[in-house]
């Protein structure tokens, strides 16, 4: 067992385990990373892959759903299911490093700005007003056309926009736990900040920060779902769920051919609809008024 | 309560400045030369020396920032690399459409979401508040782009109700009340998309101040005192629920923002959206510049004038 019996991480997985959503979102979620992991042992085919009409030099272009092709052809002739599933790989893998990036930095900001408090406070949080103030979406596409796009700059570009709310959640906690009496003990036996921060703050507010973990992985794929379907995010030809959308916004194949763009767009509601009930029941396994 | 204010906007000096600073740094990280498309044979080397001299551009970047600031507070944001545009008089020309479209999701994702949020918190616990509880999950967690997607195909190519995207039916040329019946025909479709992700929002806010409240001492003693159960509903609760609702506000504005950039393009609404799109295919970073620029200093004032609504309404937070 990893966590101790009676303690507050039991009591909260206990109180996980009875939320009948959160437990359907964890399994969905878990699928969707099997499907992302071994990708290449399900896909008929390659991401890339073109297809041809039999016996002449044409694309295969919008085939609609068959045997052959569980989900039709796109575009270019390329197989609309394997497609999906290399993109959950992307799509996955930009979300989870770029929450990576935006926790760790929220994380930080947000406990050097609760425990020091004063002039390091305001100078950061003025630093989160700022970038608050731009809208997510217009400084994304700000970062990413002034770089060349590409997955590291979409990974990096959302993590970069993201820490504010991490921040601002840590600090308030910080501000909470720093009152409290161990603390002063802690304090009073003469331990190094660093040590106060990192041994006796930071384990005392995981719990809301794993909850945050949880939305802003949901959040992160949005982003990238969005930015790609705009044509800044992840290019062609790597397949991502947001940028396989981009072709419907041409009339005639959002109303002819709904195998294009209806499976991926399908596949990212599920997925951002998983991880928000995870979060939700994260949430209300960790607040013990429940 | 002035002094509230007084420091709420002393506080938001310096957030103003970094906001100008960001956006200026943007533009100066673009690549691309502003004088590439002079470069040409019959130009010398020395002349566009000369010009770049001229235009301040051999200057050190704090100079350049304050010579951009102070034309910026002029109202000029310079001109498009092609056509020679101006760009102050493209914004203005696309900044009341996108107003239109964002005032009316604006309205629509609190006059939806706080009854949708009531009727949870009230029946909390029994299928409808479950039912209301998945709308906004899935509210929240569906690509605004996708559900777009979705409701043109439904509602314009299917059905054929709704216009699939444009403001106004050119062709048509209409005046007057039928030109403005016809752009309320085009909002309809577009309002919904930019608001749905809103009115879950603020319905799952709502819902969670209203059980709140409802558990309060006050309730109880209203019930006890055998009032209605309507009365103790809208007049009790709700109108303490509905105080925090207004830092929603303020929230909702860079949200709506950012959602238009999206709605605009699918449903071709021209404004601003549209037009950093647009700008973004044709590296116009000098648009992209402005827009930031715009959309930053609106949001601040957006939480600047919610942050002392709420202060006015909840005289706890002035202390």
């Amino acid at each position: 067992m990893l966590v101790k019996k009676n303690s507050f991480y039991d009591y909260a997985y206990r109180r996980f385990r009875r939320n009948k959503l959160a437990i359907i979102g964890t399994a969905l979620t878990i699928i969707f990373l099997f499907m992302a992991l071994f990708a290449p042992i399900l896909a008929p085919y390659g991401p890339s892959e073109f297809f041809f009409v039999e016996g002449q030099n044409v694309y295969n272009k919008y085939a609609s759903p068959s045997i052959e092709h569980l989900l039709g052809t796109d575009s270019l002739g390329r197989d609309v299911f394997s497609r999906l599933l290399y993109g959950a790989r992307v799509t996955m893998m930009v979300a989870l490093l770029s929450v990576i990036i935006s926790t760790v930095i929220g994380t930080f900001i947000g406990l050097v700005s609760g425990y020091y408090g004063k002039f390091v406070d305001a100078v950061f949080m003025r630093i989160v007003d700022i970038v608050i103030s731009f809208p997510v979406l217009f400084l994304l596409i700000s970062i990413s056309t002034i770089m060349e796009p590409s997955i590291w700059i979409v990974i990096f570009a959302i993590g970069f926009v993201s820490w504010t709310k991490t921040a601002r959640l840590v600090r308030g906690e910080v501000l909470r736990v720093k009152e409290l009496d161990y603390i002063s003990a802690a304090n009073a036996s003469g331990s190094s900040s660093l040590k106060i921060i990192f041994k006796h703050i930071l384990p005392n507010i995981l719990a809301p920060i794993m909850v945050q973990v949880t939305i802003g992985t949901a959040q992160a794929i949005l982003m990238e779902a969005s930015l790609s379907f705009l044509g800044v995010g992840v290019q062609q030809p790597t397949p991502s769920w947001g940028n396989m959308l981009m072709d419907a916004q041409k009339l005639l194949v959002l109303r002819d051919m709904p195998w294009v763009w209806i499976p991926p767009g399908m596949v990212t509601l599920l997925l951002v609809l998983a991880i928000y009930f995870v979060g939700d029941g994260l949430r209300d396994a960790f607040d013990p008024k429940q | 309560m002035l002094k509230y204010i007084y420091k709420r906007l002393l506080v938001s000096i310096p957030v103003i400045i970094g906001i100008t600073i960001l956006s200026f740094l943007i533009m100066k990280l673009a690549p691309g030369d502003p004088l590439a498309n002079f470069i040409n044979p019959s130009i010398s080397m020395e002349d566009l020396e000369k010009s770049r001299q001229a235009l301040g551009l051999n200057d050190p970047v704090h100079i350049q920032y304050f010579k951009w600031i102070g034309e910026v507070l002029k109202g000029n944001f310079g001109y498009t690399y092609s056509g020679n545009h101006s760009i102050s008089g493209l914004i203005m020309e696309r900044l009341p459409n996108t107003v239109i479209l964002t005032m009316s999701a604006f309205v629509l994702s609190f006059v939806v979401g706080i009854p949708v949020g009531v009727m949870g918190a009230v029946k909390k616990n029994t299928r409808v508040d479950y039912g209301l509880t998945l709308f906004s999950l899935f509210g929240v967690a569906i690509p605004s782009f996708f559900f777009g997607l979705l409701v043109i195909y439904v509602f314009s190519l299917i059905l054929g109700i709704f216009p699939s995207g444009g403001m106004v039916n050119i062709r048509a040329g209409y005046t007057g009340f039928a030109y403005f019946t016809d752009v309320i025909h085009h909002l309809v479709l577009p309002a919904i998309v930019l608001s749905l992700g809103n009115i879950a929002s603020v319905s799952r806010f709502t819902r969670s101040n209203m059980v709140d409240v409802l558990k309060e001492d006050y309730i109880r003693t209203a019930k006890a005192k055998g009032l209605k159960h309507k009365a103790i509903v809208y007049k009790h609760a709700l109108r303490n629920a509905l105080i925090p609702v207004v830092t929603i506000f303020g929230l909702s504005i860079p949200f709506l923002f950012s959602g238009a950039y999206i709605t605009e393009s699918i449903f071709n609404w021209p404004g601003m959206g549209q037009l950093g799109i647009r700008a973004i295919q044709d590296r116009e970073y000098g648009i992209i510049m402005a827009l930031n620029l715009i959309t930053a200093t609106l949001v601040l004032m957006g939480n600047l004038i919610s942050d002392i609504l709420y202060a006015i309404v909840d005289p706890r937070i002035r202390h």
